[in-house]
């Protein structure tokens, strides 16, 4: 019997698999899930209010209210030379995909205990899930933004989306893929020690101000810029700025940076997780 | 016939404790010696997961070397105490989580329940519900739909479907939940004691579809329930697992009997004493069971009150220390489960350096004609610092029921005698 070899088994549970070894087919499969589940994020966190999905506008409004006034009235930040709220919108927009994107994904795992204690399905689908429904979310702020163009340009205010828009897509994804692969380092390792969800959760909101997201990065004394263009989503909303809005530094260089630094974090991110999924119920 | 699920050697083991400072410095240790390529050093040190004797290891193996092979249409029911391993044999063959050591082959689509409901969400419609559960469960879209009106059906809340079931009864939602798990598709059905919950008529429909499953449509059931009759009229094959090893592997009804006489042989004195206090800070040094005059008894009629008499030995005061009692019969049926914060103020924080003598009552009438066995343990909330006593099983007595004249044939579930009283005579 035993030379009938392992072919004919459907599935082999051993206690350590291949390193990359990631099922695509099975997550494939399993595609219905991921839409339901984006589905249930939405229809269930605006269940019970009366705004609904308005909130999705009021936030980036009154954060974008706030910095123009503090950042662009008191304390005076360049803008260069585009309008205020115009320039935090698109910043604001772009960061806040990706800290969500990271945050929610760090706590896949804690938030998600009680499924993934219950029922197999591949757990990649639930960060790939987050992805979705925050790549919704983002787009309908994308729309608010749109509204905020068109008012600009109607009272004549001067601004000129560049033919960068094209890389726009491409600056969507390397985003999504950046908050996926940081967020899935730290959701493995905090299955054990939750003090990295700690860190996460504040470091994110200072990572801000490392980010031009109020300031552009032509105002960075150029002693700092080698330090600032470090960070991955510089060159993100940096290129988002220049696509939009026409005002925006861009390298060949910091570009390229940005897509091999976002690949190696995504490949990292899902090999992590994918080891650790196995056995976290166990410890959570 | 032929092998769909082949078990080969499984183990698992689990770390107890807390996770915090000191676990990471072993996790250290644990990761050198793989980067060298030797033995996890902390697994060679398990022990059998015995849960009443407190270890020197901090590694249980809650599974050690199980091999098992199911074949196809096969009906099996898993046996065993609580913490016999049978969960998690159900956990990794689910996927859930992964063995330590061992292999799994599985043949076929897997479909576990081990909960029923996995994944509702509270603000959903019955109907969002059916297909993020089914999906959850692995089904596609396109098959929910098509058995949309079935699950429908067969869970009998077709009037609620699009009320959000945050607003159903619990019976409600059991229902509609195991009426998704129902109607997968799948070659292998894995079942862990869902059907606890839900009433009489409805276990009844949910045994009916699981025994329609398995003996109509050839699918495997793996079935792991406390109600051993069930268990007989489901299952075929029957397994007993003990303390994480798997002890017989034979028909439902061997595996039955042999589980229940294994809880009979235990050496169970009619009084305990401990000659040696062993040093803990709170320690059960006797206990008898008592009739109302004081004198040990071992047998009662069902109109007497039992007492229990219990010493103990404090060596250090403990915080926030309790007492926890459970009457049950040999089938582990428990009819009495009580704790010291039941009745309030709770007696075990007043207690005195030395022996402390308490007294367990149990009123006439309460526990119907049985054998019954007495489990008590402490435990404190701050175990860790203190040693607290877990006796176990310690006590056993038999109520009988000879002075009535139904007597044994009586199926009572408590041991209440009703009075009719006559009011006034009607002329």
């Amino acid at each position: 019997m035993k030379s009938n070899n392992d072919n004919q088994w459907d599935v082999i549970i051993q206690p350590h698999d291949r390193l990359f070894h990631i099922n695509f087919a099975e997550v494939y499969r399993y595609r219905d899930l991921l839409g339901l589940i984006v589905k249930r994020d939405f229809v269930a966190s605006y269940k019970q209010t009366i705004l609904g999905p308005l909130w999705f506008f009021i936030q980036p409004l009154f954060t974008m209210v706030m910095y123009t006034f503090i950042f662009g009235k008191l304390a005076g930040f360049s803008t260069d030379g585009l309008p205020k709220p115009l320039f935090y919108l698109v910043g604001i927009t772009t960061w806040n995909y990706f800290s969500d994107t990271l945050n929610k994904t760090s706590n896949v795992f804690k938030d998600n205990a009680s499924i993934f204690g219950k029922v197999y399905f591949p757990r990649l689908i639930m960060p790939l899930s987050i992805v979705v429904s925050n790549l919704v979310k983002f787009g309908v702020q994308l729309l608010l933004l749109c509204f905020v163009m068109l008012f600009y340009v109607y009272t004549g205010v001067s601004f000129s989306p560049s033919y960068y828009l094209a890389f726009f897509p491409v600056v969507i994804v390397l985003m999504a893929a950046q908050g996926l692969g940081f967020g899935m380092i730290v959701s493995a390792m905090t299955t054990k020690y939750r003090d990295l969800a700690f860190l996460v959760t504040f470091g994110v909101q200072l990572a801000m101000y490392a980010t031009p997201v109020i300031y552009p990065f032509s105002s960075v004394p150029p002693q700092y810029q080698g330090i600032i263009s470090l960070n991955p989503m510089t060159a993100i909303v940096e290129l988002s700025r220049l696509g939009l809005l026409g005002q925006g530094y861009f390298s060949m260089q910091s570009f390229g940076y940005c897509v091999l630094f976002t690949v190696s974090i995504l490949l990292i991110g899902v090999i992590i997780f994918n080891k650790v999924e196995k056995n976290f119920v166990d410890t959570i | 016939m032929s092998t769909v699920i082949k078990v080969e050697n499984l183990s698992k083991a689990y770390q107890l404790g807390q996770f915090n400072t000191g676990t990471i410095s072993q996790d250290l240790n644990r990761w050198w010696a793989r980067v060298r390529g030797k033995e996890d050093p902390f697994l060679k040190i398990g022990e059998k997961n015995v849960r009443s004797t407190k270890g020197t290891s901090n590694v249980v193996w809650s599974l050690k070397d199980v091999s098992l092979d199911i074949e196809q249409g096969d009906a099996i029911g898993i046996v065993g105490k609580n913490g016999a391993g049978k969960s998690t044999l159900l956990k990794i063959l689910s996927r859930v989580t992964s063995p330590t050591q061992g292999l799994v082959k599985i043949k076929g689509r897997i479909a576990s329940l081990l909960e029923v409901g996995t994944g509702f969400h509270p603000e959903l419609s019955g109907r969002e519900n059916i297909f993020l559960n089914g999906a959850i469960l692995g089904m596609r879209k396109k098959e929910i739909e098509r058995k949309f009106d079935e699950i429908v059906d067969f869970s009998g809340v077709e009037r609620y479907i699009d009320t959000p079931v945050k607003r159903y009864s619990s019976g409600m939602y059991v229902r509609l939940a195991f009426a998704v798990a129902a109607h997968l598709e799948s070659e292998i059905l894995i079942v862990d004691e869902v059907l606890a919950v839900g009433d009489a008529e409805f276990q009844k429909k949910c045994l009916g579809k699981m025994q329609e499953v398995s003996k109509g449509e050839g699918r495997t059931v793996l079935f792991v329930s406390h109600n051993l009759s069930a268990i007989k009229q489901l299952c075929s094959k029957g397994v007993y697992l003990r303390d994480g090893e798997m002890i017989m592997e034979g028909t439902s009804e061997e595996a039955i009997v042999q589980y229940l006489s294994f809880n009979q042989k235990k050496n169970l004195v009619d009084v305990y004493s401990k000659p040696n206090i062993e040093g803990k800070d709170i320690e059960l040094v006797y206990a008898e069971v008592v009739d109302a005059k004081n004198l040990h008894r071992k047998q009662f009629e069902i109109s007497e009150e039992i007492t229990i008499n219990l010493t103990m030995h404090c060596n250090r005061k403990i915080p926030s220390v309790y007492g926890y009692i459970v009457i049950k019969n040999r089938q582990e049926e428990i009819f009495i489960e009580s704790d010291t914060f039941d009745v309030l103020p709770n007696s075990l924080e007043n207690l005195q350096l030395g022996d402390n003598r308490f007294q367990i009552k149990i009123r006439s009438n309460t526990l119907p004609f049985g054998d019954y066995l007495c489990y008590v343990s402490f435990a404190s909330s701050f175990s860790d610092t203190y040693s607290v006593d877990i006796p176990g099983e310690i006590l056993n007595f038999t109520v009988v029921d000879t002075l009535t004249q139904r007597g044994t044939s009586r199926r009572s579930k408590t041991g209440t005698l009703l009075k009719w009283e006559l009011q006034h005579a009607l002329k």
